[in-house]
């Protein structure tokens, strides 16, 4: 089962915990990134919004949980990513895979973290003190999912 | 044959606009050419495309490098690199 969500709606980590775990399997792996404040020098992140590529963003994570799948041997693959504002603490991705045992699981939720990051139409702007910046990409982000190629 | 251009995050602002139709001529063949062609023809795109090396281009919601061909395509994106997760 691929689970694929792009939306600007809170992510229920119930819910997606409760169809992760439908599967009948003995390992769910998961992986939930939040919104930081990251205090700079112009004051705190006040609001994150995210920008993404109508059909292409989807297109691009169905193709990351197809490779996963590809893979491990997964019974589920779930990517749930977040869109619009929303503020520091709030949930802006959530990454499940679920297996028989958790090697696969745990590899293949850190395999779709990492290359979501690189492969995936999201930018983030944020704003700090009332001012708008568009946030740079990170060559650690690059190293991380170099590591799966 | 007419190609709809989509814009994202600070190329967006900086275009001025997040999609608009444009009709290279048959002699711009690759993503580059495109860049070069709408930069010649709008002193707005020309800055907004200024700094090359931090464009990223999809052709018809695909990933591709900057030199890849155009020919038959019809959506074609530009945008920073990403910066989701």
């Amino acid at each position: 089962m691929i689970r694929v969500v792009v939306s600007p709606a809170n992510i229920d980590l119930a819910a997606e915990m409760a169809l992760a775990e439908a599967n009948g399997v003995g390992a769910v792996a998961t992986f939930t990134g939040l919104v930081r404040a990251d205090p700079g020098v112009v004051g705190d992140v006040e609001t994150l919004e995210l920008e993404h590529y109508p059909g292409a963003t989807e297109a691009a994570l169905e193709g990351l949980a197809c490779e996963a799948q590809t893979r491990w041997s997964l019974a589920s693959v779930t990517v749930v990513h977040r869109v619009g504002p929303m503020r520091p603490g709030e949930r802006i991705v959530f990454v499940a895979a679920s297996s028989r045992h958790r090697g696969a699981a745990l590899d293949a939720c850190a395999f779709l973290i990492d290359r979501l990051k690189t492969d995936a139409p999201f930018w983030k702007r944020e704003t700090r003190s009332g001012t708008a910046a568009w946030v740079e990409a990170r060559e650690a982000d690059d190293d991380a999912a170099r590591r799966w190629t | 044959m007419a190609i709809r251009m989509l814009y994202f995050a600070w190329v967006r602002e900086r275009v001025g606009t997040g999609e608009e139709l444009v009709d290279p001529p048959a002699s711009v063949a690759t993503v580059a050419a495109l860049i070069d062609w709408l930069a010649a023809g709008s002193p707005t795109h020309a800055a907004a495309f200024a700094e090359r090396g931090r464009l990223r281009a999809a052709v018809d919601q695909v990933f591709v490098s900057l030199d890849a061909p155009i020919e038959g395509a019809r959506e074609v994106a530009l945008f920073p690199p990403v910066t989701g997760g």
